[in-house]
């Protein structure tokens, strides 16, 4: 590999980051005011979708511990932003069985002070899970967690004056437009990939590897734990809260263990440990489940007229899955990072095997 | 005064007595050497002093301060670091990586300065690259900076593992058999870079080992053990004499 002039190249990737920024923020300009209300709704979702994952990975891909309850986290979050934004009088209106209880019945804040409320509940209950959850690790880290979501959507269906039980909330403001949803996406990832590439993020890296040996290095593997566990928690409460009002109408049914689950295939798929690969998965992800809608419908193929099988786009979803492990088994992109300087590797490479000899410069 | 010492160091598993009344001292600046047949205890030891397993009786003294069930993190705070004798690097990481792990230990900088690069931070950063590479050349693997560590050729990773609890800044050094499956010729080169970094870092260094050859060649005091008991305690030319150790290794 050739060596390339160092001193520039700070600048130079500053330069290109700074460029995709302004890219993605004239694409969102575009997207309010020409894209359709579906299209928008996509988009949003995507955005939700990058958020949970990036803050998935890095406690399940980064530091390598298989936590099952991102669903309980997001749960609180949603709840707590949306109990914030409604007024007093669609409280009422919700809670018909159980009055909401006092306080929160007359309560009513900015969607942003509710969304980092929701951040703020969810860290809450990661202090309160945390300690229990890292006494253990392996199999039993992942029933714990398991444990803990299901105790939240339980708590939830049953808490009737706090959460309208399993009548859920309805007619929630949407504030959750392209640029909270992108906004909240790309701080998240910013902050996570900031993270992992510190020194904290070695650390972490060096508990998946070998916990016994990082903890000889003199690492506090529950305090370096606890802090990643915090932080997803955090984004999950966010992108909990975005998510209350993108649809608008919750209830305990939406955050099942099924959700946990998506975020899995999401980061498996991605790459453990790859805050790209995370993304790239929750976009292709979000967006393949809703075009294969196509293949649910009827259609006409050379004279045949085949009815809509419904059902039919998660089987060829679980069939991307399969190829997916089946060719690259630690995901699309394993534990590597985008970078410019990849980027411009990969470009060049392909720009020399176009011309052949015009690749050396 | 001695810098490590134990007192009357017990280990129970169960039924099963690992080890007794173990009395160890170490002295500052000492090059001291464990050994005994498989199953004596050795590798309990270093487990006892580095934190890994908590004693079911007796002391364990560092530097004036008792330290006995103290967590693995703190003591390597204080200084205390070890190597592992199945080698256990960060594979996945390069060999940079796993140096630079061994320093986060000494870091100041909070997770916001890290996430915000603020200065400390920055600062810290630069400061650890730095020292990271030049222990790297050190120990002679700068060329392997950037490969990951689990590719490393055995003999290397032996290396990479010492490198990598020096980045820790250790006052005494934990060497859990480090000659293990290294050749003649390696163990000899081996022993050089011991003594090397012992004087280079002012260390104190305590030695597992089963190759007699080694320890006979490194260490100036011995202590062997023979199912969790200590038979005999001396400087190397006398241990070679002792009609006990004679019996624990050859048999009757």
């Amino acid at each position: 590999m050739a060596t390339q002039p160092q001193r520039s190249k700070p600048i130079r990737t500053s330069y290109l980051t700074l460029t995709a920024l302004v890219l993605l923020f004239l694409l969102l300009w575009g997207g309010t005011h020409w894209a359709d209300e579906y299209q928008v709704r996509l988009l949003n979702n995507v955005a939700i979708f990058i958020t949970l994952a990036v803050a998935y990975n890095l406690i399940n891909g980064v530091c390598g511990q298989l936590h099952l309850g991102p669903n309980a986290f997001i749960t609180l979050g949603a709840y707590t932003a949306a109990l914030l934004t409604m007024t007093p009088a669609e409280k009422t209106l919700n809670f018909l069985v159980t009055p909401l209880y006092w306080p929160l019945s007359q309560v009513s804040l900015p969607f942003p002070a509710a969304l980092l409320a929701g951040g703020l509940v969810a860290v809450a209950f990661g202090l309160l899970t945390g300690f229990p959850v890292f006494r253990v690790r392996g199999d039993y880290l992942a029933i714990v967690t398991l444990g803990f979501g299901e105790v939240v959507r339980v708590l939830a269906n049953n808490l009737q004056g706090l959460t309208n039980g399993p009548l859920g909330l309805k007619g929630l403001y949407p504030y959750t437009n392209l640029w909270w949803s992108w906004g909240v996406a790309a701080a998240a990832t910013a902050v996570v990939a900031a993270l992992v590439n510190s020194s904290y993020g070695r650390a972490l890296n060096a508990i998946r590897e070998d916990e016994t040996a990082a903890r000889a290095m003199g690492i506090n593997t529950f305090r370096h734990l606890l802090g990643a566990y915090l932080l997803s928690a955090f984004f999950f409460g966010v992108g909990g809260g975005l998510l209350a009002h993108l649809i608008t109408t919750i209830s305990p049914s939406l955050f099942t263990f099924f959700l946990t689950f998506n975020l899995l295939i999401i980061i498996v798929v991605g790459g453990l440990g790859s805050t790209t690969g995370a993304i790239l998965a929750a976009a292709g992800f979000t967006l393949a489940g809703e075009w294969l809608r196509i293949v649910e419908e009827p259609a006409t193929l050379l004279g045949f007229t085949i009815p809509g099988i419904p059902g039919m786009r998660m089987v060829i979803l679980s069939l991307a899955l399969l190829l997916v492990i089946i060719f690259c088994r630690r995901g699309l992109m394993g534990r590597r990072e985008f970078s410019w300087a990849g980027l411009g590797r990969l470009l060049r490479r392909g720009a020399a095997g176009a011309a052949p000899g015009a690749g050396k410069i | 005064m001695a810098l490590l010492h134990t007192e009357h160091l017990e280990m129970r598993f169960g039924g099963l007595s690992a080890l007794e009344d173990l009395n160890l001292a170490v002295p500052a600046g000492g090059l001291y050497g464990l050994i005994g047949p498989n199953g004596a205890g050795k590798t309990t030891v270093f487990n006892l002093i580095s934190g890994f397993l908590k004693p079911t009786g007796g002391l364990i003294v560092w530097d004036g301060r008792e330290i006995t069930g103290e967590a693995p993190h703190r003591l390597t705070d204080w200084g205390i670091a070890r190597t592992f004798q199945n080698i256990r690097l960060f594979g996945e990481l390069s060999v940079l990586d796993n140096v630079l792990v061994g320093f986060h230990c000494r870091s100041r900088a909070t997770w916001g300065e890290a996430v915000l690069r603020l200065p400390r931070y920055r600062r810290e950063e630069l400061d650890r690259r730095s020292r990271g590479l030049a222990l790297l050349e050190e120990v002679g693997l700068a060329e392997a900076a950037d490969q990951p560590a689990g590719k490393l050729p055995y003999g290397h990773q032996r290396r990479l593992e010492i490198a990598r609890a020096l980045a820790t800044g250790p006052r005494c050094l934990l060497l859990d058999e480090p000659a293990a499956g290294l050749n003649p010729q390696e163990t000899g080169e081996l022993i050089l870079f011991i003594r090397d970094i012992k004087d280079r870092y002012n260390l104190t260094i305590l030695v597992i080992e089963h190759n007699l050859r080694l320890v006979m060649g490194l260490c100036q005091h011995l202590t062997v053990l023979d199912h969790g008991l200590t038979i005999a305690a001396g400087p190397p030319a006398d241990i070679r004499k002792h009609p006990e150790v004679i019996r624990a290794y050859l048999g009757k």
